[in-house]
């Protein structure tokens, strides 16, 4: 075994002690451990769960981008954010109570009311994403470093236009009256939010359409033998630009509905760009950039720790809840550089 | 010592440096000049890693944070917020530099197996998870900053005594400028090129790539934290919202403008951007709209000329160097295969 094997190994041996340790705890001997106290235990399961759909919304489509590409994508968190941005702007006018907050009262029309403009507003983020493909990165393809100090350039400079239009104040996305209720789920008397399982189910499906669509599709086909060898593609008469061109809009879409989703869930604030970004990053980081499995395993990892962080840490460290997506980084690093699911280019 | 026109300029830049309290106006070589030695500092310790080590890191600011914050923690005595430690400022400031370090060799130990834009994204993930622990643990931060209150004596308090601190942060730069030029003459420094440009070659023959990576970084981590120490000496006040990914970006864009490849484009862009951030607030049209101009100059530097002033500079002299030959992997992602 050489040394750097036995890095590794440790590493490995390290990051599984951990995991059991933190599981012996959730499970045993925190405060408010799952054998006290299962009702905690299963909603928390559920928070961590179901943020992690939405996690992986978001960063299937960063991995989409980077995995056929090579582009890593700085401005997906702003992205993100003007899309919901864009959701919210179209709720708004069009339940026309101006622009003030509204309840899930008011949204009594599912489709036109929310469905609606979440797509809209993915729609064009996806457009917008696509420009930005089509005007600054298609020339310098190969230039990693380039392409991804001019989306950061993007980013900046879309921040600071959508805090000139949006302002500074935290905003949410109603959502639909026939979504904002409760469930008995029959376990330990167990009632969960309607809409964040709807979420959930959302994210299941995405996930599985994308599958079908890069397994079954010709151009689900192209981009995985693109993202193998781009030159033997080009080579066999395909015009893998287009290629580039849908994947940049599904990438960038999928930013954009997470937005929707995301100011749904919470809220939309500048800085949350930000946020996002580091959130695709920690996920696709984890999961090893490009792999769509990766970016599942990644954002379940991801949420459900965030999620145990914030309940089982003693209340006196809970500020330091933070530290678990660093340790959970470190871990995984240490063993896979690449990340679990992560082939070197 | 051969005289050509870049040293002409460098040894003139100091003489004029050193002469600036009589020179210019006092508010001229407090907020503009000081913090373009101490921004140069830190976006010195990018530039460093990119151009002999090949790796281009966004975890500098959460390094500068991390002293700062230390220090700020450790010398305040009584009425600031923070752990109000009141050790002796000399003593504050050695361990401030050392803890700062410490943390670099551990970031630098995860990320020293990764490269190219896998690094980018990992030292962007340090940073911004640096920047929500000081966010929310409070105790460290006291939400709004830690005011610095004491200085050490030979320093005074900057507000009465601003160029002290100018001359402290530009024997900094001068210093920082020659250990960086000298470290990369070093055995170390020789290695550390060769695992920049071939990685596998130098594994083979026997040298340890991720230990060099490590060790670089903590260098790096090294020069971060003097920036740190300076420019909570320069604001008298360490906040999360410092550090915060606006920060980083704005260190990030410092290191671009004055070019990747070169240390003395960090001063370079540094001293671009302290005339950007001071003056441009001041065009009532543009005054609210400064993170879209600093984004535009970004963009507009990052499309004519990715290896920034430095870079434009010497290719307007056709001389293209780059640092140790022309298969740095960062020239490469930069400006394309032989560009």
């Amino acid at each position: 075994m050489t040394p750097s094997q036995a890095g590794r190994f440790a590493a490995g041996a390290i990051g599984a002690a951990a995991l059991a340790f933190l599981a012996l705890w959730v499970l045993v001997f925190a405060e408010n451990a799952a054998w006290k106290d299962w009702y905690t235990f299963i909603t928390t399961t559920l928070n961590g769960v179901t943020v992690a759909g939405l996690y992986f919304v978001v960063a299937s489509g960063f991995t989409l981008i980077f995995g056929l590409m090579r582009v890593v994508n700085m401005a997906h968190g702003t992205f993100f954010l003007l899309g919901g941005y864009i959701a919210l702007s179209l709720q708004r006018s069009w339940v026309g109570k101006g622009d003030i907050g509204l309840q899930s009262s008011d949204i009594n029309r599912f489709f036109v009311e929310w469905v609606l403009p979440l797509l809209i507003g993915a729609g064009v983020v996806g457009l917008v994403g696509l420009l930005m493909q089509q005007s600054l990165l298609r020339w310098n393809q190969g230039q990693d470093l380039r392409q991804a100090l001019i989306t950061i350039a993007i980013s900046i400079i879309a921040a600071d236009l959508m805090l000139w239009k949006f302002g500074g104040v935290a905003k949410d996305i109603a959502i639909p009256q026939r979504l904002d209720r409760f469930v008995d789920l029959r376990v330990q008397g167990v009632q969960y939010s309607v809409f964040r399982l709807f979420i959930l189910a959302v994210a299941v499906a995405l996930g599985l359409l994308l599958y079908l669509w890069l397994k079954r599709t010709r151009t689900g086909m192209v981009i995985r033998a693109g993202v193998d060898d781009r030159a033997m593609v080009q080579a066999l008469g395909i015009n893998i630009q287009i290629t580039f061109a849908i994947a940049f809009f599904v990438g960038s879409f999928l930013a954009g509905l997470g937005g929707g989703f995301g100011g749904s869930f919470g809220t939309l604030a500048p800085g949350l760009d930000g946020q996002w970004l580091l959130n695709s990053l920690v996920v696709v980081i984890i999961g090893g950039m490009g792999s769509l499995g990766g970016a599942a395993i990644g954002a379940l990892l991801y949420g459900i720790v965030g999620a145990y962080a914030a309940t089982y840490l003693p209340a006196a460290y809970n500020p330091y809840s933070i530290i678990f997506t660093f340790v959970l980084l470190a871990v995984v690093l240490a063993a896979r550089p690449l990340g679990l699911f992560g082939r070197p280019a | 010592m051969r005289i050509t026109v870049e040293r002409a300029l460098g040894i003139a830049a100091v003489g004029v440096l050193v002469a600036a309290p009589v020179l210019f106006s006092t508010y001229f070589v407090s907020a503009i000049l000081t913090q373009t030695l101490w921004l140069g500092i830190a976006a010195a310790s990018v530039v460093f890693l990119s151009a002999y080590g090949g790796m281009v890191s966004l975890a500098q600011v959460a390094i500068y944070g991390i002293a700062g914050m230390a220090l700020g923690n450790m010398v305040a005595a009584g009425g600031s917020k923070g752990l109000n430690l009141g050790w002796n400022p000399y003593l504050s400031v050695v361990v401030a530099i050392a803890i700062a370090v410490v943390a670099g060799a551990v970031f630098g130990a995860i990320a020293s197996r990764s490269t190219g834009i896998y690094f980018l994204m990992i030292t962007l993930v340090y940073s911004v998870i640096v920047y929500y622990f000081f966010g929310q643990v409070t105790q460290f931060s006291g939400f709004g900053g830690v005011q610095i209150n004491r200085f050490p004596s030979a320093l005074g308090s900057p507000t009465d005594h601003p160029f002290r601190l100018f001359y402290v942060a530009l024997v900094a730069a001068a210093l920082v400028y020659a250990l960086i030029r000298y470290v990369v003459t070093t055995p170390f420094g020789t290695a550390l090129q060769g695992i920049r440009d071939e990685p596998v070659r130098m594994a083979s023959l026997g040298f340890n790539v991720p230990v060099h990576r490590t060790l670089a970084f903590t260098f790096a981590a090294f020069v971060a934290a003097l920036a740190g120490i300076l420019s909570a000496w320069w604001d008298g006040l360490v906040a999360p919202s410092s550090i915060d990914l606006n920060q980083t970006l704005n260190v990030l864009v410092v290191a671009v403008i004055g070019g990747l490849l070169r240390i003395e484009g960090a001063w370079i862009g540094a001293f671009a951007f302290a005339l950007i951030d001071n003056y441009l607030q001041g065009i009532a049209v543009l005054g609210d709209r400064f993170r879209m101009v600093v984004g535009l100059v970004f963009l507009v530097i990052v499309l004519v000329s990715p290896d920034g002033i430095m870079g434009a500079w010497d290719r307007l002299r056709g001389s293209l160097r780059r640092p140790g030959g022309p298969e740095n992997p960062v020239a490469e992602q930069l400006t394309g295969p032989g560009g």
